[in-house]
């Protein structure tokens, strides 16, 4: 294998009351793809931080090419060969892919007409599909982060990371981003991957890490992993993957839409005659490639956007759009947007989980908040999903992600609700608390909620759902009986194929 | 030399960093004094033995401290809950002109007028502040905008007032209203014009204030409003509502000290700028120290008191221009919005 591109050693670092890494130490060699893996909070994200100069090691050392180096900032990473693909693409809106690369580029005066050869030369030799003429805010998550990969190669990236890419991510978009670490691989360059979807791992990672709870865990070729191996080490207990589903017998109908229209803020219609019926107990899985219309029509059913037409009922009662009301009709909802919708991230981590129950006793005691039953009730929901948190009273901004996801869920699951709208509920969660978040959610409809579940895992579609419905252009293709579709006909209705 | 993002930035940070930028903005000032001619440490070493160090000076201190307490008490509320209120000032003379209307043609029992006048004045600003939420919430008007405008609004309308209708019949060639009753006038401290009643409203309000926002289901409510409106829109906790509670708030505070300023010091309507002095901005000043919490206010609003008062001391020892008080909370304020970058970033030297 030759020598280290990069090695880290006995990185540790500390936050009031976690050790988010702990003496971690490993290598990446030239050409190779490193996996990422570990629970949620074990430190992936920390640990990355780190090596773009985000945050600073209280200890250890980074070496490149064998010697020493110090990281102080995303400049430094840069200069050193390392790039950084975040989660959550950093770029203009309102200019275009040329005019965002050339922003970054160094040069102050690098006009973005010379760039234009440079990025055509770059996107081309790696297949990496990209418009520089498109404005940024036209463009698919999966586009921008090839944009954004694109930039790391502009200013010599050897070293590539990538942050949880796959969460954003069609299937197909998934596709195409493997084949062009594929190709980023062949050309010499050494990537570090960071997914918590194992058999994406298994098909594109040389080798792989695993840390719990800031350590390494585990070092191995990939030859020598599987799935239920890694899963193992990550959790430190065994985790099933069967979740074979029985379809219960149907209950009362609980959710009736009828020829739901709506139009986005621009006039273009974004729901045409959107129909379907839920009945208690069950679960309707809805698939489509993002902007196809499944956000607006979770918006209209939770209350949040006004259709232009048709209507919507809850339990034969027309459903009112005030989204206070109708949480305490039953109708909890897991929003796609965790930090901007979801929760508060300047407030702390129990008042996130009481922004639902904060008006009822035992936490309001008349008009006055009772913080001791703030906290109690706070510590119990802590424990039962374990959220890693150094205490209940931390704001929830300084939560890893999964763990503020678990937040959300805790608080909307809290009480026993008639409808559940998750969107991408376990998207960011680790393989742990995805299959607890499967079982809260079937849990509930044994109890007798319905669920409409928008998520762009297939796997998770059909192993939970009874019913699968895809959106494209606005409309409802379906729905399908689960286990008279399979993966290929969703993936075909998607696109806007037959099936 | 480069900033480095810190990640959890310690609540001691803020402090250390709000300190450092006071620091800065003093030492600047102190290079104003020397370009006027002045020894910078004698200016302060005058402006401390004028105020802190004399007698006379504590009360000075105080009497401005009153208004600036009552308002910025109200302000930090407002810029929690991201409700940009910057016309306390009309506020406050909207509520001297209710007080003054009470005061001089409402015929009440003796003891009930100083109530009644209180009650007015903070009716008066609070529908003042009121009327900017409700455009802002009906119309999408901005309310800095708005408020702004509305302080020159309500200067005319006293200036209107007193030379018009409400201009005193024995008052010769001034232009001011007829003189309160004795029981229409808010009680002082023995010898002094601090007016104490307002002076307790105020630390109770802050008090108060700091209770609702943070241990009542109401605060909850504002601070998700202010913290992220997204996640309010999403729980159903209306914004508009939100705006209109805390835009009353802190009109009312203002309209509080204006009656305070009418019944305890002038006991008359008299002309805008004698009656406030700028108070409505200076408060900006106040609440922005505060960092969103009203109890906080009981620190930094004796602290501008003791500024202003300083500045009086200046004009009245050094011959210095009145504005120089301005220039000081100008720096202050721009010392103050420059140091917001340095809580959640470090300066690092290599
Ligand atoms: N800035 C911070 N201040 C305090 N604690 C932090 C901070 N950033 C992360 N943590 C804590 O450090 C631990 C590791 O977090 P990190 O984000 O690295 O996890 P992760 O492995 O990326 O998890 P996920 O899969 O959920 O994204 C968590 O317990 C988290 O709460
Ligand atoms: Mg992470």
């Amino acid at each position: 294998m030759g020598k280290p591109l990069l090695q880290l050693r006995d990185i540790t670092k500390r936050f009031p009351g976690v050790v988010a890494n702990d003496r971690v130490s490993l290598e990446l060699y030239p050409g190779e793809v490193l996996a990422l893996l570990g629970e949620n909070g074990a430190g992936k994200s920390t640990l990355v931080s780190i090596l773009y100069g985000l945050y600073r090691p209280d200890e250890g050392e980074i070496l490149i090419e064998g010697s020493p180096v110090r990281i102080a900032s995303p400049v430094d990473a840069l200069r050193h060969g390392i790039g950084l693909v975040p989660q959550h693409p950093v770029l203009v809106g309102r200019h275009t892919v040329a005019e965002n690369l050339a922003l970054g580029s160094g040069a102050a005066l690098f006009p973005s007409r010379r760039i234009l050869p440079l990025i055509e030369r770059i996107a081309g030799g790696y297949g990496l599909q990209v418009d520089p003429r498109a404005y940024v805010h036209q463009l698919s998550p999966g586009e921008k982060q090839r944009v954004e990969i694109v930039r790391a190669l502009l200013r010599g990236a050897k070293v590539l990371i990538l942050d949880e890419p796959t969460s954003v991510l069609t299937p197909q978009e998934a596709q195409a981003l493997f084949r062009v670490m594929r190709e980023l691989k062949a050309a010499g360059k050494s990537l570090i991957f960071i997914s918590h979807k194992l058999d994406e791992v298994l098909s594109i990672a040389d080798r792989c890490v695993v840390l719990r709870r800031g350590r390494v865990v585990g070092d191995l070729p990939i030859e020598r992993a599987s799935k239920t191996s890694l899963a193992e080490l990550m959790v430190g207990r065994q985790v099933s993957f069967e979740r074979r589903r029985q379809t219960p017998a149907p209950g009362p109908v609980v959710l009736r839409v009828e020829g739901l229209e709506a139009r986005s803020e621009r006039g273009l219609p974004t729901l045409r005659g959107v129909g379907f019926e839920l009945r208690a107990g069950e679960v309707l899985g809805i698939a489509g490639i993002a902007g196809n219309g499944q956000s607006e029509l979770v918006e209209v059913l939770a209350g949040l956007r006004r259709p232009q037409g048709g209507r919507v009922l809850l339990e034969g009662k027309s459903l009112p759009s005030d989204p206070a009301r109708l949480f305490t009709l039953g109708v909890a909802h897991i929003p796609e947007d965790r930090i901007r919708m979801g929760s508060v991230p300047n407030m702390s981590v129990a008042e996130n989980l009481a922004l639902r129950s904060f008006e009822q006793p035992p936490i309001a005691h008349g008009f006055l908040l009772n913080p001791k039953a703030l906290a109690t009730q706070a510590q119990e929901q802590v424990r039962a999903y374990a959220i890693a948190t150094p205490s209940v009273h931390t704001p929830a901004r300084l939560l890893s992600g999964g763990n503020l996801q678990k937040v959300i869920l805790a608080r909307e699951l809290a009480t026993q609700a008639r409808l559940i709208l998750a969107v991408h509920p376990t998207y960011g969660l680790d393989i742990g608390a995805t299959e607890q978040v499967h079982e809260a959610l079937l849990h509930q409809t044994r109890l007798g909620a319905a669920v409409v579940l928008v998520s762009e895992d297939l796997e998770e579609l059909l192993s939970l759902s009874d019913r699968i419905g895809v959106m494209h252009r606005g409309e409802l293709l379906g729905p399908y009986a689960a286990t008279e579709v399979s993966r290929e006909q969703i993936g075909l209705l998607m696109t806007g194929g037959a099936a | 030399m480069r900033l480095e993002p810190l990640p959890n930035p310690s609540p001691l940070r803020s402090v250390g960093v709000t300190l450092l930028a006071l620091g800065l903005a003093f030492a600047l000032v102190g290079g104003v004094f020397w370009a006027y001619g002045l020894g910078p440490l004698e200016a302060y070493r005058t402006m401390l033995e004028g105020t802190l160090l004399d007698p006379r000076g504590w009360q000075e201190v105080l009497r401005r401290t009153i208004p600036l307490l009552l308002i910025g008490v109200g302000l930090s509320l407002a810029f929690r809950t991201q409700f940009y209120n910057i016309g306390a000032e009309g506020q406050l003379l909207l509520g001297a002109v209710l007080a003054a209307g009470v005061a001089l043609f409402l015929p009440l029992p003796p003891a009930l007028s100083l109530p009644a006048m209180a009650l007015a004045a903070a009716l008066g600003g609070a529908l003042w502040c009121g009327l900017a939420a409700w455009l802002k919430n009906r119309l999408s008007v901005n309310e800095i905008l708005t408020t702004l405008m509305l302080n020159y609004v309500a200067q005319s309308l006293v200036i209107y007032l007193i030379n018009g209708p409400w201009r005193g019949k024995d008052v010769r060639g001034y232009i001011y209203s007829d003189r309160f009753a004795e029981h229409q006038q808010l009680p002082v401290l023995l010898g002094t014009n601090v007016h104490w009643p307002t002076l307790a409203l105020g630390v109770v309000l802050a008090l108060l204030l700091q209770l609702l926002l943070f241990r009542s289901t109401l605060g909850f409510r504002l601070r998700v409003v202010g913290e992220n409106p997204g996640a309010a829109r999403y729980l159903g906790i209306p914004q508009s509502r939100a705006f209109l509670v805390v835009a009353l708030i802190t009109g009312g505070t203002a309209g509080l000290a204006g009656f305070g300023e009418i019944a305890g010091i002038h006991h008359r309507l008299i002309e805008p700028t004698q009656l406030s002095s700028g108070y409505g901005f200076t408060a900006i000043i106040v609440a922005w120290l505060a960092r969103g919490h009203p109890a906080l206010v009981l620190l930094t609003a004796p602290l501008m008191g003791l500024i202003l008062a300083g500045g009086d001391v200046l004009k009245v020892a050094l011959n210095m221009p009145f504005r120089i008080v301005d220039v000081f909370s100008g720096v202050m304020l721009f010392a103050l919005i420059g140091s917001e970058l340095f809580l959640h970033y470090r300066l690092r030297l290599r």
